[in-house]
């Protein structure tokens, strides 16, 4: 792009360098890998993509870790014509938030994802059919060792900044307890310490959706050739309603029916049953039902004091050195600021370096993934003052 | 709720004075952080502040800090008794809702607290009211009708408030502009500060 104020781009038709494009890699790796199961995978892919350069001293590194439903592809777009970015794109990117100018920003598909990492819906290399039912459960400490194994492989001692909301919120506090040495800083957005019973209560349900499905065979739906697709939209659907706040749907939706009138019928009448059965029916289209299973499973099982004698958050955050963001939303139900406010509440107890924010939003959890000028600004000016450090 | 960022904060110096070098300090309505950024510089403080409005959060994590976003009206339950060596809370008592509340829990978390406040008693403020005005003033630069400020006090006030409820003041020092006033301070001093402990 001309440097200087140029007439409008008529017949400029060089790419759009603000553009971000970018293409997964994918990493083999051939070592067992010991599950906190105790089931051990021979070997196994992970799927990642890469923003930025890396620094010679390999000091400007950014782990992103995903949610529930989320993947390696957290910002710009794989090719000139695609018109969907990754998820966290309003957050990272060239001049974002997270400036991918200054950092060079990780993101990978989890063990147990469906997005190109081996998981359910991968071939078994020792039958040459998809795992399905036999893929082992997998936990957020597994993650957590997965990721230190690629960051070996990408020669990254020690991360900038490992960054995650909600689930991958969670594999950042898991990191700075298990790699205390590996991560800087941690940005803890929008997540709890551990779920509470009402959290696996709503994973329950979804699990069960897709366990009862016909069309579940037992998790070996693949030799079927069908997709527990009932299953996996009511899971999405119950989500979807945890995700956002009642005042938040109830501006957006309210009581609007689409067609004006009652029907006296259990077609969709009214916007949110519409809502919900979209996003359902596209997620169904698009997502793994055990990766599905497993993720909730891998949420219900987090818990960093499990392992600890006396159970407390903040004897588990002893072992800690990272400095951390901790930031929540206000209208966040499913992991409330309540929630986070136990974590800075353990950090604080080890004197541990903390910044907590919550911010006034109104989209329930779902805020993390949006934009706000406070929250951005935030995290920008976090970002800033971890380069202003190095 | 602090002061305009224009005055020139000469409590700060008193509070800094007060804080011994390398001490654990927890700073009650932090603002910007400017106090908070005094204390860590000048007396390597291990510092974190408390703040309500988002404009001050952020204008902290500018500056490095480390800042709490969390209502003092609420209480200071995410706190450990006895974690910090210092609470601070600087110009900001008379904006509270809960006095009493605030104190008791500045010295249940601190092994002292320090605070420092207008004094409504000040001169000036005296002949406003005389002549039939509420009272504006660098140090309570707000009108009646826009003040945040609930619960003025003067120096006499809070030395009686410590007393009745047991609470050792170990000095004292009030102040009008640069100066310190050691003579009928309940007059002549615009600002008081004040390093209390438990009795």
């Amino acid at each position: 792009m001309a440097k200087f104020a140029a007439p409008a781009k008529i017949h400029d038709n060089r790419p759009d360098m603000s553009k971000l494009i970018v293409t997964p890699q994918t990493a083999r790796f051939e070592s067992p890998l010991t599950l906190k199961s105790g089931a051990t995978l021979p070997s196994y892919e992970l799927v990642y993509e890469t923003y930025g350069t890396l620094n010679a001293g390999k000091s400007n590194a950014i782990l992103v870790c995903h949610a529930l439903s989320g993947n390696h592809h957290v910002a710009g777009v794989h090719s000139e014509h695609d018109k969907r970015p990754g998820w966290w794109d309003n957050m990272i990117g060239p001049g974002k938030p997270i400036d991918t100018g200054r950092f060079f920003v990780i993101g990978l598909n989890n063990l147990g994802g469906c997005h190109g990492s081996t998981g359910p819906s991968s071939i078994n290399p020792q039958t040459g059919k998809p795992f399905g039912a036999s893929f082992p459960v997998v936990t957020v400490e597994d993650w957590v060792e997965t990721q230190a194994r690629l960051a070996d492989r990408l020669g990254i001692h020690q991360f900038a900044a490992i960054v995650g909301g909600s689930l991958g919120g969670m594999q950042v506090l898991q990191w700075s307890i298990n790699h205390p040495d590996r991560l800087r800083h941690a940005l803890v957005i929008a997540a709890a310490p551990r779920l509470t019973a009402q959290n696996i209560a709503f994973n329950d349900v979804a699990r069960q959706a897709i366990l009862t499905d016909p069309d579940f065979h037992g998790g070996d739906f693949y030799a079927h050739g069908v997709v527990p697709r009932r299953g996996l939209r009511i899971a999405r659907m119950l989500g979807h309603i945890t995700y956002l706040s009642d005042d938040a749907m109830g501006e957006k939706f309210g009581r609007i029916l689409r067609t004006g009138a009652y029907n006296f019928g259990y077609e969709v009448e009214f916007e949110i049953e519409s809502y919900l059965r979209y996003q359902g029916d596209k997620f169904a289209d698009s997502f793994d039902a055990n990766t599905y299973l497993l993720m909730t499973k891998a949420l219900d099982y987090f818990d960093p004091t499990h392992h600890h004698q006396h159970g407390s958050l903040s004897e588990t955050m002893q072992a800690a050195r990272a400095k951390f963001l901790v930031i929540s939303f206000s209208t966040d139900w499913r992991f409330s600021p309540s929630r986070s406010r136990e974590i800075v509440k353990a950090l604080l107890d080890n004197n541990l370096d903390v910044s907590y924010a919550e911010i006034t939003a109104a989209h329930g959890h779902d805020a993390f993934l949006m934009e706000d000028p406070q929250y951005h600004n935030l995290v920008r000016a976090y970002m800033e003052r971890i380069v202003e450090e190095a | 709720m602090n002061m305009t960022n224009t005055t020139v904060r000469h409590d700060f110096e008193t509070i800094a004075a007060w804080v011994a070098p390398g001490s654990r300090v927890l700073d009650l309505g932090c603002g910007d952080g400017t106090l908070l950024k005094y204390l860590t510089d000048s007396r390597q403080a291990r510092g974190y502040g408390v703040e309500i409005a988002d404009a001050n959060i952020l204008a902290c994590v500018k500056k490095g800090l480390n800042v709490i976003q969390n209502d003092l009206d609420a209480g200071l339950s995410g706190f450990e008794a006895d974690s910090f060596d210092f609470v601070s809370l600087s110009q900001t008592l008379q904006a509270m809702r809960h006095i009493e509340q605030v104190i008791a829990e500045m010295l249940r978390v601190g092994k002292q607290a320090i605070v420092a406040f207008p004094n409504f008693g000040y001169w000036r403020h005296r002949m406003q009211v005389l002549q039939g005005h509420m009272p504006v003033s660098p140090n309570l630069p707000y009108q009646w009708f826009d003040t945040p400020n609930i619960h003025l006090c003067t120096v006499k006030d809070f030395e009686a408030f410590c007393a009745q409820r047991g609470i050792r003041i170990l000095e004292r020092v009030v102040m009008e502009g640069e100066r310190e006033i050691g003579f009928l301070p309940n007059i002549r001093g615009s600002v008081a500060a004040y390093r209390i402990e438990r009795g």
